[in-house]
């Protein structure tokens, strides 16, 4: 048996016995951990089977009874009324936020990072509490100089109804948690961006629409996905102003015929289902906006005669000047 | 040189960083159709001093005309303002700025970067636009890569890419900011091969640079700049190889040595 170093010593003579081993293929390295993990995956897959399909405690049939039930449909559908008006409305306040905190002035950027502040320490449940009950607060909306006369009024409660609460509620929350999504979308954007539009005489409204603004969509579509998703969810909250969504209708169902559980799950496959309706959209936005920074990968883009490009490209530099 | 009236003069320009002083008082008057390579030491506020141009950085004193009309701010009495931000964004269109880093829009594929201006600023028809921008891309050599995204193209083309983008908007002046000096060695040669092409068509151009053969090349006037100021100018032999100046020949020696 020779040690290490008599084997190395003795190779470095012999070149035929380090190319023949050099020549020989590489194979994965056996792993337990892949044989392991397989077995983990069929375990898991037995739990899961015992646990979900060979467990009476679900009820599936009835579960399956109320999934398409007139409620439950109609709750699904205000879940989604509801998050897609609180999420343009949110968003929108969010990029005037977002807008406000990038501004030279400094009173605006002031504005924007106090409201930022208030929507990050103030619990969703307490806002949507707060402006259901505002009436409380003011007795009249309008608008006109503060201590001093009113130029138009209304009573606060003709305002504020169940769902004008949710929605308000719901969108001055999402404005106060995209702004700085979007913020981080725009400072990601190389200054080179900003300069090269200012050079070619872009309008700030091209330069954010045509160039900044797809390049910052691609950076804020994962955290903004997950900020539109846990809207969904957030929108249950709204059952303590007693607008019935979803959830607020499965938990209405349940009091009456205590089939807690299965009302619950038939929540959840509704919530599995939306929320993958939104991943799919997250993943065609990154799509759409990665082009131009993923190399493409078409079988067509890849077979293109390289040679072609390189003649062509003499032609001009001809010149050697160098 | 011709005698012609400039068509860019800076006067006494003076730019700080914080306490840092960039620019000491820069006059520099430029010919139509003139050929302008700055040159000089990293840190000696070249760079600095093509940018205060086109307002990419302001300036702090001092003042740019552009064939005679004052850049950037507008006399008020006994005092000057900035003008309007719209109005600055009509001189810019004076001068195409050609980066260091080219600075393409990633997420517009050849065609769309050196469109995207003409058609939204100058109001070109998307029809006419891309015509004029074929053009200029055959000019460049790269029409056939006029689909592709910028991602897609190595350095050099890149960077006559956004050659052509600038030269889209029909500049008076053109303004490079090394534009070779984030390339790969081998890829030097071609734009510079593309800027000369401009050069010899008579463009005006300021061009900061550290390749001093192309400098000496194409060069009507070499500024060599150090410490914010400039240390001399004159023709390139002039400058290059007589000049009168301690720190220009250390300068000179450093660089050009084959």
């Amino acid at each position: 048996m020779k040690t290490p170093t008599e084997r190395t010593a003795q190779r470095l003579t012999d070149k035929g016995e380090i190319r023949a081993e050099a020549l020989l293929p590489i194979k994965p390295r056996p792993s337990i951990a892949k044989w392991a993990s397989i077995v983990l995956a069929v375990y898991v897959f037995f739990v899961g089977l015992e646990f979900f399909v060979f467990n009476e405690n679900w009820n599936w049939p009835l579960v399956f009874e109320y999934l398409f039930g007139q409620r439950i449909l109609q709750g699904l559908l205000n879940t989604i009324t509801l998050t897609l008006i609180t999420t343009l409305l949110g968003l929108f306040i969010g990029i005037l936020v977002a807008w406000a905190k990038l501004s030279p002035l400094a009173v605006l950027r002031k504005l924007a990072a106090m409201y930022i502040w208030v929507i990050r320490a103030t619990p969703l449940l307490v806002l949507l509490l707060m402006i259901f009950f505002l009436a409380a607060l003011v007795p009249s909306l309008g608008i006109g100089i503060p201590f001093g006369p009113s130029l138009f009024e209304v009573p606060t409660n003709e305002v504020i109804s169940r769902f004008t609460a949710a929605v308000l509620g719901l969108s001055l929350y999402l404005g106060g948690k995209s702004a700085e999504v979007f913020r981080s979308g725009i400072i990601a954007v190389d200054r080179g961006q900003f300069e090269a539009c200012r050079a070619v005489g872009l309008s700030p409204l091209t330069t954010y629409t045509r160039v900044i603004g797809p390049q910052s969509i691609r950076v804020i579509t994962p955290p903004m996905a997950n900020e539109i998703i846990t809207m969904f969810k957030n929108t249950s909250l709204v059952s303590v102003i007693g607008y019935t969504e979803l959830l607020t209708t499965a938990k209405l169902i349940y009091a009456t015929n205590f089939q807690t559980i299965p009302l619950l799950t038939v929540a959840v496959i509704w919530y599995l289902t939306l929320t993958s309706i939104a991943m799919y959209g997250q993943s065609l936005l990154e799509k759409r906006f990665g082009r131009g920074f993923d190399r493409r990968t078409d079988k067509e883009e890849q077979r293109e005669p390289t040679e072609k490009v390189e003649t062509r490209t003499s032609t001009i530099a001809d010149g050697d000047i160098r | 040189m011709n005698v012609a009236k400039p068509i860019l003069e800076l006067v006494a320009i003076t730019k700080q960083f914080g306490s840092f002083v960039a620019l000491k008082g820069v006059d520099i008057e430029i010919a139509p159709g003139s050929v302008t390579c700055i040159v000089g030491p990293s840190g000696s506020g070249k760079s600095t001093l093509l940018r205060t141009i086109n307002g990419l950085e302001e300036i702090d004193g001092g003042a740019v005309f552009f064939k005679g009309e004052m850049i950037g701010q507008t006399v008020r009495g006994q005092h000057r303002v900035p003008v309007s931000s719209k109005q600055a964004r009509l001189q810019k269109l004076n001068f195409g700025m050609v980066f260091q880093t080219f600075n393409l829009f990633p997420n517009r594929t050849v065609m769309e970067n050196v469109t995207l201006a003409p058609i939204t600023v100058r109001g070109h028809s998307r029809k006419s636009a891309r015509a004029a921008a074929l053009q200029l891309l055959e000019r460049v050599g790269l029409e056939h890569k006029k689909d592709r995204y910028p991602n897609e193209l190595s350095g050099g083309q890149q960077q006559r890419v956004a050659i052509a983008r600038a030269l889209a908007m029909e500049p008076e002046i053109l303004l490079f900011d090394e534009p070779t000096s984030a390339l790969d060695p081998e890829l030097v040669g071609e734009v510079l091969a593309v800027i000369k092409s401009l050069a010899e068509q008579g463009s005006t151009m300021l061009i900061v640079t550290h390749e001093m053969a192309f400098a000496q090349d194409v060069a009507d006037e070499v500024v060599m700049m150090a410490d914010g100021e400039v240390i001399e100018r004159g023709s390139p032999k002039q400058v290059v190889h007589n000049s009168s100046h301690q720190r220009a020949r250390e300068f000179f020696s450093s660089v050009v040595a084959s």
